[in-house]
């Protein structure tokens, strides 16, 4: 019982009735002389979480999402019906439903085969009974107690633990039968800090493709709390910040969420294949400095964005996007894959069985350079230092990008100085990586807390870089 | 294929209703002191259509349930997708294990049961429409076609929408309440990308409704659409300065946005609010009222009782600049010593009292300033009400609009900025449970070249 599709088999099958003599027949019904392409995704989804609030364990949560999504694809046209009902009728109503885009059309025979698992970045377990609810709780009350150990300025606590176990099968009418059985588990910590009539929050966490064990690791939890801790008493301090266009060094690690808003959203397949992006028709030309490598590597182990294969059973790769600056490709699903003549790049990905693939990141990020992080800092006379950011956000046809900073500092005379509040750097990503003029030999990745947005839909992803410097870029703090 | 209920939604309503009832029996029998319950359902048709041709047809169905047990005050939740009797057994069974490991809460009650909505009035919220696959297909290209011909400049599109959404909602708890209706919700929209020289802008357009009678006409939403995209070609950055500020009517809706989470009772017992205390104190100018009416027949967010079956009644959020109430539901209103104010959910049809000038009279009010018409980006911080986001838009002079701006941040405080109103415009023109012209704030920094 230790293999994806006998798991899913188990799990989703079993349950439900279904024979291997249905998917067959359910995939017949399906498929057809009229179509391209076609796939049934079937999914079981547990979470469990708790939540610690002032102090008590006050609130948990135990979801199940079950269900599945039907595709037909005819040239650039897909049709899509989904049932959370897992019955031979439904599942035949819903593919009726969807291959009604290609019009009538020749049933046709599909034979399935199984698909040996090309990766194991991470085990097929279940992570909600990896550790006991008891456990569990406890855990995020020591996580508690040593936010408020650290700090009699604290004055709020919050912390919450999540385990995810996301069981997903694919079977296509290129012959495809492939399963994964993804854990993924997360730790969050958030901190008000008040002092002198001041209030600031702070936050921290992390997460991965592992058991809950995972958390204990390495003093992970309570290292989450006190970095919550330093960063919502940093920003007590802080002043605000400078507005204009200035020299920026970026840390290494989560500030490379500069690359997958500023590049990485323009280099998805779809946005491409249809010209909307910045990017498009671009591949050879140089969109970065040299030295500048970034890759997309859904092949890490136990990474949050890492999978054995995507949503369309395609197993995950490495995908060189820039190479030494020079733009080396694209990210693509099946279906954009095909209409470009290109193979997929196993980033087929979709929320759940509700929503349709389309092509995502996994963990996209910068190799390392040769420079000491000490030297890059040392280099800037006057700038800004930023090293935690919230969220971000791209106009992939006009290439701005933005993302806001959680912790940054002045640089002055070639050292770090002041703390500033936070404040929105905003560029344009097809210049943006030929300004960069140094890379850091600190290569680091996040700790596992990203979710990327695209047309609605929430995917779980990973960044890195290694701290870099960018020689000019526009920092919208109030000082003017 | 069309969209039409296969049974009678009344005899819909009266089986998620039973689903409700077993699920808190099912709670009582496993000794929960209280429970509460809710039961959605619901099923659409969303087409797409790109450069003439369909693109997507998705037929959407969604079911599911979530529950709440309560022994004593210790709670636990669970939910689920799968509506069958031993999914519903196994759903209480799951809450019930984490309210044994949850924590004595004094606030973990539902709301009082005085406060239960006693008559559920018809909101008119209902209005299905029985929309073929075809003549869904037919709409969304009209749409489409309009937005292509309206200037050569269009050059490339990201396709035309449309949505059609039918629901049941139903929620119960273990005093008695048991109240559902049903609810529909339809939309087109439209996005598309112009051209000049080598750079690209991308812009969109989109109307929504409880009634398709009352969408505004697809060809208008394409044009629309493309008048806003052409709008943006030539966009360039402006020198950091300090100057007003005018946010375009859409773009104004978030700042009200920002407003109500910073009086809604989650961030305030948190203390994670820039309004904290601020309770009757003037934040604004004594021009402004904000209201909420939940009960507005065809709103988008209307809603006879609220999530915690408390019924719902229009107020002023603030009047004559005063922060009359926080938004509060029986959990957050328990831990700041206040009684709910019927919001467990969020707000529901905002609107703030719009002035006399139109677009172009708060154009010349400004000045010389910039017109935001778009935000990028999280930069706002709800603890300390700093503010600054990635924005486009127009750069103005003795109230003229000169040439668009694009790669720029504006930044300020919120707490300011609301104190620094100037005045709100009579130019609502978009969609949307929000209702507000476009707002003038005298100063704010801008960051670009």
């Amino acid at each position: 019982m230790n293999d994806p599709i006998t798991i899913a088999r188990d799990s989703i099958l079993a349950p439900a009735g279904l024979t291997e003599h249905d998917l067959d027949r359910l995939l017949g019904l399906l498929a057809g002389s009229a179509l391209d392409a076609a796939d049934i995704y079937f999914q079981n989804s547990r979470l469990q979480s708790w939540v610690l609030e002032d102090g008590i364990i006050k609130d948990g949560n135990f979801s199940i999402e079950q269900g599945v999504g039907i595709r037909a694809i005819s040239g650039e046209k897909t049709g899509f019906a989904y049932s959370d009902e897992i019955t031979f009728p439904a599942l035949a109503q819903a593919a009726e439903a969807a291959r009604a885009i290609a019009g009538a059309g020749q049933h046709a025979q599909v034979r399935i085969a199984n698909q040996a698992a090309v990766h194991r970045l991470y085990e097929p377990i279940n992570p909600l009974v990896s550790l006991p609810d008891a456990d569990q709780v406890a855990l995020l009350k020591r996580v508690d107690a040593e936010a408020r150990r650290m700090d009699s300025r604290v004055t709020k606590v919050s912390a919450s633990v999540v385990a995810v176990q996301d069981i997903v099968m694919v079977l296509a009418d290129d012959g495809t039968l492939a399963a994964d059985v993804r854990p993924l588990v997360r730790l969050n910590v958030s901190v008000i800090a008040e002092a002198n009539g001041r209030r600031e929050q702070g936050g921290s966490g992390g997460g991965a493709r592992a058991d809950l064990g995972w958390l204990l690791l390495e003093d992970r939890a309570l290292g989450f709390a006190r970095e919550a801790v330093r960063l919502a008493l940093t920003n007590l301090e802080a002043e605000p910040a400078p507005a204009g266009t200035m020299t920026v060094v970026l840390g290494a690690g989560w500030p490379g969420i500069l690359l997958h808003e500023a590049i990485g959203h323009g280099l998805e397949g779809d946005f491409n294949r249809k010209e909307t992006s910045a990017f498009a028709g671009r591949v050879g030309e140089r969109v970065a400095a040299p030295g500048v490598t970034v890759v997309d590597d859904g092949t890490l182990a136990g990474r949050r964005g890492s999978l054995n294969m995507d949503d369309e059973g395609t197993p995950s790769q490495n995908t060189v996007l820039i190479e030494d600056g020079i733009l080396r490709g694209y990210m693509q699903d099946k279906l954009n894959a095909r209409l470009m003549g290109v193979r997929s790049t196993g980033n087929g990905r979709r929320e759940s069985y509700a929503h349709l693939p389309m092509p995502r990141m996994t963990n996209t990020y910068m190799l390392a350079g040769t420079r000491d992080p000490q030297e890059i800092i040392a280099s800037v006379d006057k700038g800004l230092y930023a090293v935690n950011f919230g969220g971000g956000q791209v106009d992939i046809t006009s290439g701005k990008f933005v993302f806001s900073t959680s912790e940054a500092y002045l640089i002055e005379g070639g050292k770090i100085g002041r703390p500033v509040k936070g404040a929105t750097l905003i560029g344009n990503g097809p210049d943006v990586l030929t300004r960069v003029s140094m890379i850091g030999n600190d290569l680091a990745l996040d700790a596992g807390v990203g979710t990327c947005g695209k047309e609605g839909q929430s995917v779980p992803v990973g960044v890195g870089q290694p701290t870099m410097r960018i020689d000019s870029l526009t920092v919208g703090g109030t000082t003017a | 294929m069309t969209i039409t209920a296969t049974e009678d939604t009344a005899e819909r309503l009266a089986r998620l209703q039973q689903h409700i009832e077993d699920l808190l029996r099912e709670a009582k029998d496993r000794g929960a002191s209280a429970a509460e319950a809710s039961v959605g359902s619901s099923a659409g048709l969303e087409v797409s259509v790109r450069l003439g041709e369909v693109e997507t047809v998705e037929h959407t169905r969604d079911n599911g349930l979530g529950i709440t047990v309560y022994f004593g005050h210790h709670k636990g939740s669970a939910s689920t997708t799968d509506l069958s009797p031993a999914s519903l057994r196994d759903t209480v069974a799951a809450a019930c294990t984490i309210a044994a490991q949850t924590q004595e809460d004094p606030c973990a009650h539902l709301a009082d049961a005085a406060l239960m909505a006693r008559t559920i009035p018809d909101l008119d919220l209902y209005h299905p429409w029985p929309l073929g696959v075809d003549e869904a297909i037919r709409i969304a290209a009209d749409c489409e076609d309009a937005a292509r011909a309206y200037d050569a400049r269009i050059v490339n599109s990201e396709g035309a929408s449309l949505s059609t959404h039918m629901g049941l909602q139903v929620y119960g708890n273990s005093h008695g309440f048991i109240g559902g209706y049903p609810s529909t919700r339809h939309g087109l929209s439209c996005a598309v990308v112009g051209e000049d020289g080598d750079a690209m802008q991308r812009d969109y357009w989109w109307t929504s409704a409880r009634c398709a009678a009352d969408l505004d006409p697809a060809r208008g939403v394409g044009e629309r659409a493309a008048e806003r995209t052409v709008a943006r070609l030539g966009a360039r950055q402006i020198d950091t300065r300090k100057a007003p500020v005018l946010f375009r009517a859409e773009v104004a809706a978030g700042l009200l946005r920002s407003l109500v989470s910073a009086i809604s009772g989650g961030s305030l017992y948190r203390r994670s609010s820039f309004l904290l205390d601020h309770l009757n104190e003037t934040i604004f100018p004594d021009f402004v009222r904000i209201h909420e009416q939940p009960l507005l027949p065809r709103g988008l967010a209307s809603a006879p009782f609220d999530g915690d079956g408390v019924a719902t009644w229009s107020k002023d959020l603030v009047s004559e600049g005063v922060l009359r109430t926080y938004l509060l539901d029986a959990y957050s209103g328990c831990r700041l010593k206040l009684p709910t104010t019927g919001n467990a959910g969020g707000v529901r049809n905002l609107s703030i009292d719009m002035g006399e000038l139109d677009r172009a009279g708060m154009l010349a009010l400004m000045g010389t300033g910039l017109f935001v018409t778009e935000l990028m980006g999280h930069g706002v911080n709800a603890v300390t009400g700093d503010y600054s986001r990635g924005a486009a838009g127009f750069w103005v002079e003795h109230g003229e609009i000169q040439f668009p701006v694009e790669e720029i941040t504006i930044a300020g405080n919120l707490k300011e900025m609301f104190a620094g109103l100037v005045a709100v415009g009579n130019d609502c023109d978009f969609p949307g449970s929000t209702r507000t012209g476009s707002w003038l704030i005298g100063e704010m920094t801008i960051a670009g070249e």
